[in-house]
């Protein structure tokens, strides 16, 4: 009998502000321990809490992004537990009223679309770092504390347990990931624990009720995420199949062994006693606000999507490609705009393979590319006006790639330079065409015969012939015509 | 306990007595009909002030970590974490 | 001298007839010779007092002084003050210096008044006797067996004892009234939000509120004045633009009011519930008195009802002490102030460093709020107090639509011996019954001396409309032109 594993994750992602969400204080990475923990970030007697609007806005971007409601007054609470890198011994968190719930993230699984509903997202202050023994010059049973990221500004992306695969989570999150880069509230950077993920896991019974579930905590990468929870998954499964029972827990992941365990400072986690923070009034958000933050949003990766298939009859496939981040559809978009709509089937397969392929190939980003979407354009316009073949334009790609040119003549230097005009004057070609036919008597004798495939093997020994300069769909007009097909 | 206060056994007699006679105190509360009375957990009914997003404070890490317990390389030191 | 105003003095200032340097030594001989006694400083420090003295005659050379310029005054020690200790009166914080200040210390450096040090005060402002502090009991200079009343008992002593001309205090549930009231001096808690509470070490933040403490409330509003504005860093701070409050001090309530009834016009409301049972006789009389003399000096008087002031001890052990617990989780003993010297692990020095920093009072309140907030209690005491707190600001809401200001006795007994209550935390809470109310509803309320009881000074208790300050402080003023309780001082303190 088959198990269900049915997933949920919480996601803390770090907002791009420059300042921290309840101080003055720098949010950079990577800073010297403790010089950007101000007054209020370590929690000095008597200081306040002063809310940073730009982490506000960004939470309220988000909302328009996945279509949550924003609450026009929200609360926040303080989360009460004792840890030694939460200085002030509780957290500033939203509790019963949050900033932004419900919406949807829409993913792609083996079996099509999937909406993952979206429970809410709210914000909070990071916590700072635990450093254990051994790191730096340490003493045996010690840790230091760095209050720097304490007080960075996070929105907590809660999603429903809608996810029943680490596939799922992973397209989930991936999905999430490049849509708060896309609106700009978060740098996305995984190794500086911009985007880190906690997957709460549990397996049932098909039909049966939702069992219990354990949190893994601060998955900071999509491998993690995936290993995780597989691993957790199958642990459950063959603990129960053993007659064994879940217990709720928090666990961590260990990269190394590639397993989870219960950790063991959460003990009286149960019991936060949240309540409304009295240092801060309630956030009230205003229908003006909204309106502005929405009409400076740009145009959303679905809505692109959906244009690019019904304008330019893209594929779905493609459309998401196009849409992995802003700068490839940015990119894309300025060679149709150059080439018009008609050739943006074309310029989506140049951008999706031949870009990509070697974007990927050197490890650059699309930010990086040697090659712009002018040179592209022109490029692809060399190739719709017959004056390349499909196997020429990858030879002058690979040049441009190289850096040959760079100005947005390059593309007609190179041709030039290396002779590699297409020969589509029929004239021209009639000739070699004729010398062919008189040197392939078989194969004429196959083709007359009815079968096809004989005039492939002439248009390619003429193609031999022009050294690969000539025109194959002309050649192949002018065969027809000489053999009286 | 929540609280993060040691309590030898003989204090906690003597603490639970006088906790006793406070709960007596506030007691009292649970018996007022509050209905459709909104929690009030400000002193006025204002909105929250917004800060710009910009950096104000420069680093006075020395300062602070002079009146510091344990600092070591620019770490407060505790014991041992273990998650 | 030790009897000047704060006019007085900036006059005599002002006239070099004495310099800031004499004043301060003046005051601080006092306080060495009497504060063995009393125990009214936690800290004091002649040589930086004299050295922000000589500065402040400086300024006064250069004709650049303000009221306050060169005017000793001591302050709280729950205000953080860069480079001086600042313990809150907890062993917790007994070796904190401050890295900074705070908004109210920086006012009174502007205003070029001299810090004369740190006062005594409740372990974080957490009593009403001054019996937490871990410095020990304030005296009440009336009587050194009594109590002066808490929390800011170390200010109302100094100011009582002449060991300071003015003072600054913070008031909870009745912090710098109550004292007051039993040291006999003037003390008011402004409006919430008009005095930032920016390094002003919390106890329960949606409560607090830092106000002026003195000899009249001619000084309490030159003090106000100063203190009270707009701070960015407190997202609680009112915006509202600050006010000279000592500017219209001696109009008429309104104006054309007939001479020898400057109050003519004033409406002031007797709340019956603050008249009935546990109210000392001879209290009730002197309130009652100080009213006639309202009265003969224009206002007229009218009886209110405050029907839920009774639930306001209550909702206040249930509010309070759910703040503190969670404010006063930072003291861990990581960062700064006092850490346990043996501990086995991380929990167990947590466990002991607070066991071992905080002090009886201190410990029960976090154990109240911890539980009040706990699953399970949230919604049966906090969330249910928080309503009642409501209702009582209602009733003030209705109050005001009859009167101007609500007058009544600030304690209900005069000054207790020293032990009396501590065994009975319970019965100390009702200490605060008739202060309490004014901070759950935010408003703001003063309390002035108004007589005697069994030898040991009455306060006159007032409370306002919110940001009501400048008439409230105008009605004592009238009330103290025509009396003198406020000038009477205890004897035997060399005054």
């Amino acid at each position: 009998m088959s198990w269900e594993i049915v997933i949920g994750l919480e996601t803390h992602t770090q907002l791009s502000t420059q300042s921290k969400i309840f101080s003055g204080a720098s949010t950079a990475f990577g800073a010297e321990p403790n010089v950007q923990a101000s007054a209020v970030d370590i929690a000095l007697p008597g200081v306040l809490p002063v809310a940073n609007r730009a982490a506000v806005e960004r939470a309220i971007r988000f909302g328009l992004a996945v279509g949550a409601t924003i609450h026009r007054r929200s609360v926040f609470a303080r989360k009460n537990y004792f840890y030694p890198d939460l200085p002030k011994g509780y957290q500033i968190s939203q509790f019963e009223i949050p900033v932004v719930q419900g919406g949807t993230i829409t993913i792609a699984t083996k079996d099509g679309e999937k909406t993952v509903r979206l429970t809410r997202a709210h914000l909070e202050e990071d916590a700072g770092k635990s450093l254990h023994e051994g790191a730096g010059e340490l003493g045996q049973g010690m840790s230091g504390i760095d209050l720097n990221r304490a007080g960075t500004p996070l929105l907590e992306i809660v999603s429903e347990p809608d996810m029943c695969s680490s596939e799922e989570a992973v397209a989930y999150a991936r999905a999430l990931h490049s849509l708060v880069r896309w609106i700009g509230i978060c740098d996305g950077n995984m190794q500086e624990g911009s985007f880190r993920c906690d997957a709460n896991v549990s397996v049932r019974r098909p039909g049966a009720p939702l069992g219990t579930r354990r949190e893994i905590k601060n998955l900071n990468s999509f491998r993690f995420l995936q290993q995780a929870i597989d691993y957790e998954a199958q642990w459950q499964i063959e603990t129960l199949e053993d007659g064994g029972r879940i217990q709720q827990a928090t666990v961590l992941f260990d990269a190394d062994t590639g397993r989870t365990r219960a950790m063991r400072s959460k003990e009286d986690a149960h019991d936060y006693r949240y309540f409304p923070d009295p240092d801060l009034l309630p956030l009230e958000v205003s229908e003006s606000w909204i309106e502005r933050v929405k009409s400076e949003m740009t145009e959303l990766p679905a809505a692109k999507r959906e244009r690019y298939q019904g304008d330019y009859g893209l594929s779905a496939y493609d459309a998401a490609q196009l849409t992995q981040s802003r700068e490839t559809a940015a990119f894309f978009e300025d060679m149709v705009q150059r080439l018009g709509a008609d050739a943006a089937k074309q310029c989506a397969n140049w951008v999706t393979v031949e870009l990509a392929g070697a974007l990927n190939r050197d490890g650059l980003d699309i930010a990086q590319t040697p090659v712009s979407s002018a040179l592209l354009a022109a490029l692809v316009s060399r190739v719709r006006d017959n004056t390349l073949s499909g196997k020429m334009a990858k030879d002058v790609f690979d040049a441009l790639w190289k850096g040959e040119g760079g100005s947005e003549g390059a593309v007609d230097a190179i041709i030039a330079s290396r002779g590699m005009k297409q020969i589509s004057d029929t004239g021209e070609l009639e000739g070699i065409v004729e010398s062919v036919i008189v040197a392939n008597p078989k194969s004429v004798e196959e083709f007359r015969a009815g079968k096809e495939k004989a005039l492939n093997a002439l248009v390619g020994q003429a193609m031999k012939a022009t050294k690969g300069k000539g025109n194959p769909a002309v050649l192949n007009e002018i065969f027809r015509k000489k053999l009286g097909a | 306990m929540l609280a993060r206060i040691e309590t030898t056994p003989a204090e906690a007699g003597e603490v639970q007595s006088k906790l006793n006679d406070i709960f007596g105190l506030i007691e009292r509360l649970r018996a007022v009909d509050t209905t459709g009375i909104e929690p009030m957990s400000h002193a006025g009914d204002l909105a929250l002030r917004l800060r710009e997003d910009v950096v104000t404070e420069t680093d006075r890490r020395a300062q602070y970590q002079a009146v510091a317990p344990k600092v070591e390389a620019g770490l407060y030191l505790v014991p041992k974490v273990i998650e | 001298m030790i009897q000047a105003s704060l006019k007085e003095l900036a006059d005599a200032l002002a006239s070099k007839r004495i310099s800031s340097a004499e004043l301060t030594k003046l005051f601080l001989s006092r306080i060495e010779s009497l504060n063995p006694s009393l125990n009214a400083f936690i800290t004091f420090d002649a040589d930086r007092s004299l050295a922000l003295a000589r500065a402040a005659d400086e300024r006064l050379a250069r004709g650049e002084a303000g009221p306050l310029t060169g005017i000793p005054v001591a302050h709280k020690d729950i205000f953080c003050t860069r480079g001086w200790l600042t313990s809150c009166g907890s062993k917790m914080l007994s070796n904190f210096i401050s890295p900074y200040d705070a908004h109210v210390i920086e006012r009174f450096n502007e205003a070029g008044a001299v810090m004369l040090g740190k006062t005594n005060m409740d372990e974080f402002a957490m009593g009403s006797s001054n019996e937490s502090s871990w410095y020990g009991p304030v005296k009440n200079p009336w009587d050194t067996a009594k109590v002066p009343g808490g929390s800011s008992g170390g200010s109302a002593c100094a100011i009582a004892a002449r060991l300071a001309p003015a003072a600054t205090g913070t008031d909870t549930g009745g912090s710098i009234r109550q004292p007051a009231a039993l040291s006999g001096i003037s003390g008011i808690k402004p409006t919430y939000g008009r005095v930032s509470r920016y390094g002003m070490i919390a106890y329960a933040s949606s409560l607090d509120q830092g106000g002026p403490m003195a000899k009249s409330a001619e000084d309490l509003a030159i003090l106000l004045s100063a203190m009270a504005g707009f701070d960015t860093r407190d997202s609680t701070s009112s915006e509202r633009a600050s006010e000279d409050y000592a500017k219209d001090l001696d109009a008429a309530w309104t104006a054309g009011a007939a001479s020898g009834k400057p109050l003519a016009g004033l409406r002031i409301g007797i709340p019956k519930e603050h008249f009935g049972a546990g109210l000392s006789g001879d209290t009730a009389s002197a309130v009652r008195a100080a009213l006639a003399e309202f009265e003969k000096i224009g206002a007229t008087l009218v009886d209110i009802s405050l029907p839920n002031s009774g639930l306001s001890v209550p909702a206040y052990y249930v509010i309070a002490p759910a703040e503190a617990s969670s404010n006063l989780s930072r003291y861990d003993g990581v960062r700064y102030g006092y850490r346990a010297p043996e501990y086995d692990d991380l929990q167990d020095m947590y466990c002991k460093t607070r066991a071992q920093g905080f002090g009886a009072e201190v410990k029960r309140r976090i154990l109240i709020g911890a539980y009040v907030l706990s699953h399970g209690y949230y919604d049966a005491y906090y969330l249910q107090a928080q309503r009642v707190r409501r209702l009582i600001a209602q009733d003030f809401e209705q109050a005001f639509k009859v009167c101007d200001l609500i007058m009544g006795p600030t304690s209900p007994t005069v000054a207790f011996d020293i032990g009396a209550k501590t065994s009975d935390p319970a019965k100390m809470y009702l200490n605060d019954i008739y202060t309490v109310p004014a901070n759950l509803a935010g408003l703001p309320a003063l309390s002035i001396p108004c007589g005697f009881d069994s030898g040991l000074p009455v306060g006159l208790h007032a409370v306002g409309n919110y940001f009501a300050e400048g008439g409230m402080l105008r009605a004592a003023h009238h009330y103290q032109r025509a009396t003198d309780w406020h000038r009477r001082a205890p004897a035997g303190m060399g005054t």
